[in-house]
């Protein structure tokens, strides 16, 4: 279960992507290093959800380089990524997450046992054989981040794994993320709450209107950001 | 009138079938049909048994071809994509007759597959019918598993699933919904008269189905017999759909 570190750091360069002629990143580029969680923040539209995609490879890019320190098929196969909307298949929640297991070639017994360990890890063990698509918002979140965990991976991305959750369920959810970046895997999610950045981040990526306007460490730049819009944007002004 | 094409029927002797105290057409072949039905009429049997083989048959081959055409239709973009789901949403309308007619001329004699000595028989019926609803299960398919794909693709992706691969668990994972496409693929099979009459040619006691029996009896004026044919095929498509309704509930509980 531990993640590889060979994948990382991943290097970014000149990074664009476009749909239907509007620009919706331009010019994006850092270096992710193995560690904490990284956390993308800014406004609403400014691209966090589309450079997630792009770097989980849903996406192609315009123009740029994502760079792996790991061969691309490699690099693709050791990630996951968790849904603002957590998608359930229509069977049991055992059988959400063994699914990804089955798609690796692991065995029917092999792949039950894996899945059962990671739902008991997370205190889902008693959903193992609900319905998946009749768990409340809350369980099913937890559930999609099982399903993620139970592939072990090296990068795990989550694109607002906690919108619309009560406190309660975001509290459950964000102890998952812990309890999975301690075990090596390497978060990458974006999020619209600040208070939950300074909670889970190690570093955090900066974004507004399509560019990564600033990268520091978590405590660095909420102490003191350096660009004025990031200043701007921890004051909750509206930029 | 040729006695010959009627079936042999004990209730059509029995005395008090149809000397009644006076009532209309209707309620006399209701009544008619009924004891036809309640004396378990062993034509009557041979008829509904070999409907509901045919048509159970067609069912089972045109869902082979039509829930893997429908899934992949679902999930595949190619140009010309539309052209072929507007193709298809059309042939759901094909006059049974006609796509009798088209099984009718492969399987002649002189037809491409007329050596296989296939016309008028149960076989051919199976084809037609086959024919006839194959298109319907392809495309309701279709719509069904497409909103669920718009769902899943993206966490597919991620997983790594590819689309081609994404079908089994599509049709899987729909299974409830496709038991609603099945119901109407099997409501059009056993209900079409058009087709199993040009292909089958409604041979007594070989080919005759519900519906051509009724057709037959119908013009012939032994009404009671159609009618009692009538409340069998209509007591038969309830019961089928009765049962799919347990079926999807018990499976609703299951899956969610």
């Amino acid at each position: 279960m531990r993640a590889d570190p060979a994948l990382l750091p991943l290097h970014v360069e000149g990074l664009a992507f476009a749909a239907g002629g509007v620009a919706i990143l331009q010019d994006v580029g850092f270096c992710l290093e193995a560690g904490a969680p990284t956390l993308l923040i800014g406004p609403n539209g400014a691209g966090k959800s589309t450079l997630l995609r792009l770097l989980h490879g849903l996406l192609p890019p315009t123009s740029g380089r994502i760079t792996w320190a790991a061969p691309p098929e490699v690099a693709r196969a050791r990630q996951a990524m968790v849904f603002q909307r957590p998608v359930m298949l229509r069977r049991s929640t055992l059988a959400n997450v063994a699914f990804p297991l089955k798609l690796a070639g692991m065995s029917l017994a092999e792949r039950r046992a894996r899945a059962f360990a990671v739902l008991a890890e997370f205190g889902l063990a008693g959903l193992a054989d609900r319905p998946a698509r009749r768990l409340s918002g809350g369980e099913q979140q937890r559930v999609a981040l099982a399903r993620a965990a139970a592939m072990a991976p090296a990068v795990l991305f989550l694109d607002e794994p906690s919108a619309n959750l009560d406190p309660a369920a975001t509290r459950a959810v964000e102890d998952i993320v812990a309890a999975v970046a301690a075990r090596g895997t390497k978060v990458v999610m974006t999020t619209h709450d600040l208070g939950q950045a300074r909670r889970l981040a190690g570093d955090i990526l900066f974004l507004h209107r399509g560019r990564v306007i600033e990268h520091a460490p978590a405590a660095r730049f909420f102490a003191a950001p350096a660009a004025p819009e990031a200043a701007a944007f921890l004051k909750g002004e509206l930029i | 009138m040729n006695r010959d094409l009627r079936p042999p029927l004990a209730a059509r002797d029995r005395p008090g079938a149809y000397v009644a105290p006076p009532m209309s057409d209707f309620q006399a072949s209701f009544a008619a049909a009924l004891a036809l039905i309640a004396a378990g009429d062993p034509a009557l049997g041979a008829i509904v048994g070999l409907s509901l083989r045919v048509s159970l048959f067609a069912l089972g081959l045109a869902a082979l071809v039509g829930l893997p055409l429908g899934a992949l239709l679902a999930v595949a973009r190619f140009p010309g994509r539309r052209v072929v789901i507007v193709g298809l949403n059309a042939l759901m309308g094909l006059p049974p007759v006609v796509a009798g007619l088209v099984i009718y001329l492969l399987l002649s004699r002189s037809g491409p597959f007329g050596d296989f000595g296939l016309l008028f028989t149960p076989s051919a019926m199976i084809i037609a019918q086959a024919v006839l609803i194959a298109p319907i299960l392809a495309s309701l398919t279709r719509e069904v598993l497409e909103a669920m794909w718009e769902e899943y693709r993206e966490q597919f992706l991620s997983f790594g699933v590819s689309s081609w691969r994404a079908v089994p668990t599509l049709l899987r994972d729909g299974r409830l919904a496709l038991v609603t496409v099945m119901l109407a693929g099997f409501g059009r099979a056993s209900a079409e008269v058009g087709a199993v009459m040009v292909v089958g040619g409604n041979i007594e006691g070989f080919t005759r189905v519900m519906t051509t029996a009724i057709a037959l009896e119908t013009s012939k004026g032994d009404l009671p017999l159609a009618l009692g044919l009538g409340m069998v095929l209509m007591a038969i498509v309830l019961a089928v759909n009765g049962a799919a309704q347990v079926l999807r509930d018990r499976g609703a509980r299951l899956a969610g």
